[in-house]
């Protein structure tokens, strides 16, 4: 039986994640050793692959708003008492809606018009694909897990579907639909920049980032900030406290779940409208998985998963410049990489948590733990 | 009295901290052997976690421990039960899906072949079973035990592993009358084969019933520790709070009830599998009464309250609140009822009351988070939620007064005070309360029961569910039986006597 554990509020959001980082960086570092390669130049590599220039910057930057999109979509479910590792087909769904909207609209629309359409075509895809999980969670039990798993495969098979017999040119080989108009371009952040004249490199950064801290507010403004929020969390707490208070746990199922949807699928602007300008196949890869890892890594708090999807978005791109620099160092050791922090910061936390209260307690003028 | 009977457990000086708490302060604590010590205090005074060092699951920061004589380590509870002390915890330690016979072996198997282990554990066990007359289905599976049957399956096992001290922590707390009479009938029996028993309890009654000295924590200490000749309920009541409790029926307690505020008939709910378990159930609130259901837990009552709250539909009946009639077809929702001014206390704290994640001021809103003063559009009014939730705290007392505490860091009495705080706060016409001082310190009780008095006073028609028979008689002016579901008796106050609600609750009058 062990002492209670409790941390202080700042230990546990700043210190705690700080500390498994460490851990998981510590470890990675031996791994690299083994290999034979040097952890210090590797690392100095990854950092500056990551931060070192405003390129890179701008990469991970890049990297980090489609996570941030993904993590607030679980984080959202996460609150409502769902587990939804759909993220990945929902994005993919809000993606397509996105790229539709684009295609069909875009040769008729000016950009004010159509960016919000494509926008709102993209949560909208993105919140029904999520709502058919929802709804057979909550009035048929079916588990959303398992259900948002199969629904991943469906998406993206129906996106190749599309892709091959009905969006693409004839004659085209590659699996992509037909360019957009350029209206349907979300502007990139070295233009909207040259706009206030500041001078930012060429990169894929585009404007999805303001979206996605929009999107940070929004969602902590939804959660903690408005009755709907506090019902779902409410829901998601204790599902029978709730429907003591009244809340019909069913309604705040569908909620979450659109909610989480409507995220994912504005991925699709981040990476359709604003670096491809076409609908493409592999568009996710794999963010909306990633996005439980960020979720995870952030506490379910948006200001923990900006900084999450940062980490995140600084692995992608550091690791791809490591790769590239630093000769016999493959991609596969990012990836290493990736799941240390993957595991100590999402499933070893409550190994190292035990550890960090013990280090506080041993600190004068702590008080670490409060008797429960 | 075996008052030259050696000491099988002394604890000397005892001091253990948890961070800035002293849960422990220079505790001693001597227990004779083959007597009942009873170990009694408010919740957070030190019981569990003196017993928790005894039991080698905390260390003492200071201070000596002997086990008949000789002066002891114990580093963990393999270190206790190889010393002869056996734990029960309140919260049972079994595996539900073994038999009651491989709950007992787990860990001590006596041979590595399965089959003769269980040859050789049976025979023991049977043997133990007995002697004690602790009789358990050996080869029932745990989860089809009731629990009355764990808790006998618990001490044989701490019996089982060679315990001769017994520490038994809250153990009636899960115990319907009956089986409570049962275990203290083993526990005599226990006791005179020279069994020593450490009774952690906070109801007094039972202490005196059942034990032979008894020590009384208060905030970390020992304030008393006496043989139970010497004592008193009151006197004990007393050195638990460290004042003059009043727990019993006030003098003069006599009301006038008003017009019928709520009014059911004939409910019948059966659950999922066609179970009956609500039948033929009529009763009638009226305003300035409170009126008491006793009855033996498990016989319709929890089920009465989640019918006239809303969060059940029965299968019949009919059901009038302030005037507003309900049938099956259109059954009341819990937001309706709030609307109309039905307020509702739920049983269970930790599942329906409070939501245990929430800050304090969350919870402190939960139902009623829709009220004009607490929204403007969409948003929540944070700010009045908040002083709503400070006012609600300065009113009932809820310590400590931190409105951003989760739920679940406040004790159990606090806890309970917040809800009533907020069902209270909005002054219900027809108030709902179950099991209202379950798990609560005497100290709080008996605010809870004032402030309940004075809502029946200000003309509120109170409903109160409580499986205490005392908790029914100091309270209720009127008193329903219920048994399996039907109401077994109505008695007015003045014709109660203990005996005659214990036979209607049993079912035996009829």
């Amino acid at each position: 039986m062990s002492v209670p554990l409790a941390l202080p509020r700042w230990a546990d959001l700043v210190l705690l994640p700080a500390v498994c980082l460490a851990v998981a960086l510590a470890v990675a570092a031996g791994v690299v050793a083994l290999v034979g390669q040097s952890p210090p130049e590797v690392m100095v590599a990854l950092v500056h692959g990551a931060f070192g220039t405003l390129r890179g910057l701008s990469y991970t930057l890049y990297y980090a708003t489609t996570f941030i999109f993904t993590g607030l979509a679980v984080a959202v479910a996460f609150h409502g008492g769902l587990f939804n590792i759909g993220g990945e087909g929902q994005a993919v769904m809000g993606g397509l809606g996105t790229g539709l909207a684009a295609l069909y609209l875009s040769a008729s629309l000016p950009a004010w018009a159509m960016l919000p359409i494509m926008l709102i075509a993209g949560m909208l895809f993105g919140m029904l694909w999520a709502s058919v999980p929802a709804y057979l969670q909550a009035y048929r039990g079916s588990h959303v897990v398992i259900t948002t798993i199969m629904f991943n495969f469906i998406a993206s098979s129906i996106l190749v579907y599309l892709l091959v017999n009905h969006l693409r040119p004839k004659g085209n080989m590659a699996l992509e639909s037909a360019l957009f108009a350029p209206s349907a371009k979300l502007p990139g952040m070295q233009q909207a920049l040259a706009w206030l004249g500041v001078e930012w490199p060429a990169s894929p950064l585009n404007l999805s980032l303001v979206l996605a801290l929009m999107a940070c507010v929004a969602v902590y403004l939804f959660l903690w900030r408005s009755r709907a929020g506090y019902r779902l969390r409410a829901v998601g707490s204790s599902a029978s406290a709730a429907q003591y208070a009244g809340i019909n746990a069913k309604h705040q199922t569908l909620i979450a779940m659109a909610v989480s949807g409507a995220l994912a699928g504005m991925v699709g602007m981040n990476e359709i409208a604003g670096v491809s300008g076409k609908l493409i196949l592999e568009f996710v890869g794999g963010a909306g998985f990633t996005g439980i890892a960020v979720a995870l890594m952030g506490r379910n708090h948006p200001v923990g998963i900006l900084f999450a999807s940062l980490l995140f978005g600084a692995l992608f791109q550091g690791g791809a410049e490591v790769a590239f620099d630093v000769p016999g160092f493959s991609r596969d050791m990012v990836v290493m990489l990736q799941g240390l922090i993957v595991l100590f910061s999402g499933a070893m936390t409550y190994v190292i948590a035990p550890l960090v209260a013990g280090g506080l307690r041993l600190l004068p003028g702590v008080s670490g733990a409060r008797r429960g | 009295m075996k008052e030259a009977a050696p000491l099988a457990v002394q604890m000397r000086g005892i001091h253990k901290r948890f961070g800035a708490v002293k849960a422990n302060v220079d505790v001693s604590l001597s227990v004779r052997a083959g007597t009942v010590h009873g170990l009694v205090g408010e919740n957070g005074a030190g019981k569990s976690t003196l017993m928790s060092v005894l039991y080698g699951f905390y260390q003492a920061d200071s201070g000596a421990i002997a086990v008949n004589g000789q002066e002891v380590d114990i580093r963990n509870a393999d270190d206790a039960i190889a010393l002869g002390i056996g734990m029960v915890h309140q919260h049972f330690m079994l595996v539900e899906t073994l038999s009651a016979l491989e709950n007992v072996m787990l860990g001590a198997e006596p041979h590595w072949l399965l089959r003769r282990a269980t040859a050789q554990l049976r025979g023991k066990l049977e043997a133990l079973m007995q002697s004690t007359g602790l009789q358990v289905q050996l080869d029932a599976l745990v989860a089809d035990l009731a629990v009355g049957d764990r808790q006998r399956l618990e001490i044989l096992k701490a019996l089982y592993r060679g315990a001769r001290v017994l520490i038994l922590d809250e153990p009636t707390a899960v115990l319907t009358p009956q089986e409570t009479l049962q275990l203290f009938e083993v526990l005599k029996g226990l006791r005179q084969q020279g069994t020593t028993i450490i009774l952690i309890t906070h109801k007094l009654k039972e202490v005196m019933a059942l034990c032979d000295f008894v020590t009384v924590m208060r905030a970390g200490q020992v304030v008393q520790e006496l043989p139970i000749a010497a004592a008193t309920m009151e006197s004990l009541a007393e050195a638990m709070v460290g004042r003059k409790v009043q727990m019993g029926r006030l003098d003069g307690d006599v009301h006038q009830a008003g017009e019928v505020l709520l009014s059911a008939q004939e409910l019948e709910l059966r659950d999922a599998l066609q179970v009956l378990r609500l039948s033929n159930v009529s009763l009638e609130l009226r305003a300035g009464e409170i009126v008491g259901i006793a009855g033996v837990s498990g016989n319709g009552q929890s089920e009465l309250l989640d019918v006239l709250s809303g969060l059940l539909a029965p299968s019949k009946g009919e059901l009038t609140i302030c005037g507003q009639v309900f049938t099956p077809a259109h059954w009341l929702d819990p937001q309706t009822a709030r609307k109309l001014g039905l307020a509702h206390v739920p049983e269970d704290r930790h599942a329906r009351a409070l939501v245990m994640d929430f800050c304090a001021w969350e919870s402190a809103v939960l139902g009623y988070e829709s009220l004009p003063s607490f929204s403007r559009g969409p948003w929540m009014r944070i700010d009045a939620m908040h002083q709503a939730t400070v006012d609600m705290m300065e009113r009932f007392d809820v310590r400590p007064r931190d409105t951003a505490l989760l739920s679940s860091k406040f004790s159990g009495g606090n806890q309970q005070k917040l809800v009533l705080a907020r069902e209270l706060g909005q002054t219900p016409k027809v108030l709902l309360v179950g099991q209202p001082t379950r798990g609560v310190d005497i100290g709080a009780i008996e605010f809870i029961y004032s402030q309940l008095r004075a809502m029946r006073d200000a003309g509120c028609a109170v409903l109160l569910v409580s499986s205490e028979l005392d908790e029914i008689l100091a309270l209720s002016d009127r008193v329903i039986v219920m048994n399996q579901g039907r109401i077994a008796g109505e008695l007015d106050i003045a014709d109660c006597t203990e005996a005659g609600l214990g036979l209607l609750m049993t079912g035996a009058s009829q």
